[in-house]
């Protein structure tokens, strides 16, 4: 059993650490994992994507074509990864910077506005985790119990002082996508 | 020790640490200057040499110097800084002392590009600096094997007294992955009885790679022959899967095994019977491995991202008695598993032709992939 989570949107909404939240969570739990960037000359502003697969045996490629899951934080990424996401997949698009609503009837897409609940939550850099929370409501690859614990573990001892609203917007991300997620075409 | 997430490039930087690394010398080049970054901080701390050179040929003949004192010493770069570093090796290779070195390879020729490439198989493998040598190549194809294979190569540069090179991609070096390090060893403190570290008392030590009279160059060329033989009957390794009953065989190693590894696994699923060989040593190369699955095969899939130049080994040792298919990205293009799936589909319900160039049938299909990305 493997499941592929690709996280793409703009660099600097933290989009390699909320892929790399994942992997320790998915360590921690014993299971196999990998996490890899798309590592290019980019600079802030520019895209940021990354992989995590976790899986229960030895990992294959650690890129594929049709992911699990998408967490698409721009338009950009919508546009690119909303056509890969596997049949009966799951997309989380922020809803705060995309303009239109899903294509695909056979996967189900979640639209959260992430930007404007870390804005109420005091501090917009919370947004990926908001994302992170909204995924794994609807994707039980791991619990936010199990991130919540990979956060206290991993987290830079300077970034300590922000646990609680990291806890707090994994919260509301899974709770806004189980009452009003859920967006159906057209 | 426990597990840690680990980026591939400092992985192998901390591994180097471990095995009792007294020296690095190097040059920063995308996508391995985290690797030497993690030296930057880490071996002065430690109180061991660490320094930044003004070019990739200078890092190399520093490195030279520092292998003729016996110490544990490496460098790394990527592609195009190997390739200046050519000259410097083959002076090592003629001096017989160790070194480990690591090519976190990308894109190319040229400038190219610092996307994941296994593009240096033969400047690594077939030579690059002049003259007869073989260096040992390492291809890890995960974290935790880059980490075990570097602490290795530490052990068999000094065995053999001989050029160990750690193959890597880009996807290596910036993939994290759960990975245990090895202990601290020590720092060594006996050195061998070649190693020039001062004179006082005894009778000097001269090592170098000149050997004026051909006689010389000669006895010296047969001896560096005779550990080459040795490596080839000690040293290979290698990973299969899945080959106990396989009627098809997928050759990759590195980044392309694994990506093969899952494209193995997909056409399991569909009743395929698919295995991988994925070379661990590409020198010495897993010669009769492949020779022991030639009479129980129907066809082999060579998958690189490079267009064929472990194709060229394959094909040597098979010698036209199982037909041989090829499949590779290149320029730091990165095969999905899916495309490897349809050749391993298209190998099975086709079938494959004995004769012919597996290299002119992929261009042929590769043409249209090409179109369609772009």
């Amino acid at each position: 059993m493997q499941t592929e989570i690709l996280i793409a949107g703009f660099g600097g909404q933290g989009v390699l650490f909320a892929g790399q939240i994942l992997a320790y969570a998915a360590m921690d739990a014993g299971r196999e994992v990998t996490w890899i960037p798309s590592y290019g000359p980019e600079m802030r502003g520019g895209t940021a994507n990354c992989t995590v697969i976790i899986s229960d045996e030895e990992i294959g490629s650690p890129l594929v074509l049709n992911p699990t899951a998408v967490i698409a934080l721009n338009l950009p990424s919508l546009e690119k990864y909303e056509p890969m996401v596997k049949p009966g997949g799951v997309l989380v698009v922020n809803s705060s910077l995309v303009n239109r609503g899903p294509k695909r009837q056979d996967i189900e897409s979640i639209f959260i506005p992430v930007n404007e609940i870390a804005e109420r939550l005091g501090n917009r850099r919370l947004l990926n985790m908001v994302a992170v929370g909204a995924l794994l409501a609807k994707l039980p690859v791991l619990s936010l119990d199990q991130i919540k614990q990979a956060l206290e573990d991993h987290l830079p001892e300077r970034h300590k002082k922000f646990m609680e609203a990291n806890l707090l917007a994994l919260q509301e991300g899974a709770e806004f996508a189980l009452k009003e997620g859920t967006v159906k075409v057209g | 020790m426990a597990k840690e997430l680990l980026k591939g490039n400092i992985a192998m930087a901390e591994a180097a640490i471990r095995a009792g690394l007294e020296g690095y010398f190097g040059y920063p080049i995308t996508p391995q200057t985290e690797l030497l970054e993690w030296m930057s901080e880490r071996m002065p701390a430690l109180g061991r040499a660490f320094l930044q050179a003004e070019s990739e040929v200078a890092a190399i003949n520093m490195l030279y110097g520092a292998a003729c004192t016996g110490a544990r010493v490496m460098t790394s770069s990527s592609s195009p800084g190997i390739s200046l570093m050519m000259e410097g090796l083959s002076y090592i290779a003629g001096t017989e002392v160790p070194v480990v070195i690591i090519d976190v390879v990308r894109g190319g020729p040229g400038l190219g590009n610092i996307a994941p490439s296994q593009g240096d198989y033969n400047q690594i493998v077939h030579g690059g600096g002049h003259g007869d040598y073989h260096p040992i190549v390492l291809a890890p194809a995960s974290v935790q094997e880059a980490i075990d294979l570097v602490v290795l190569a530490f052990d068999l540069a000094e065995k053999y007294r001989t050029i160990v090179f750690i193959m890597a991609d880009g996807n290596i070096g910036q993939m994290m992955e759960p990975a245990e390090l090895p202990p601290m060893r020590p720092i060594k403190t006996e050195y061998p009885d070649w190693a020039v570290r001062g004179a006082m008392g005894r009778e000097r030590r001269i090592l170098s790679s000149i050997y004026i009279d051909p006689k010389d160059e000669e006895v010296t060329n047969y001896r560096l022959m005779q550990v080459w033989n040795q490596i080839q009957a000690n040293e290979i390794r290698y990973r299969e899967y899945y080959l106990d009953d396989a009627e098809y065989v997928v050759i990759g190693f590195g980044t392309a095994g694994r990506i093969g590894l899952s494209a193995v696994r997909m056409a399991r699923a569909e009743g395929i019977k698919v295995g991988l060989l994925r070379p661990i040593t590409l020198s010495p190369f897993p010669v009769p491995q492949i020779e022991r699955l030639i009479p129980r095969i129907k066809g082999i899939l060579v998958v690189e991202m490079n267009a064929g130049q472990m194709l060229e080994d394959v094909l040597n040792i098979v010698k036209g008695r199982v037909p041989v298919e090829f499949y590779g990205r290149m320029g730091g293009m990165v095969p999905f598993p899916d495309e490897i799936l349809s050749e391993i589909q298209r190998m099975v319900c086709e079938g494959i032709p004995l004769d012919g160039d597996p290299r002119q049938r992929w261009m042929k299909r590769l043409a249209p992939v090409i179109h369609w990305q772009n």
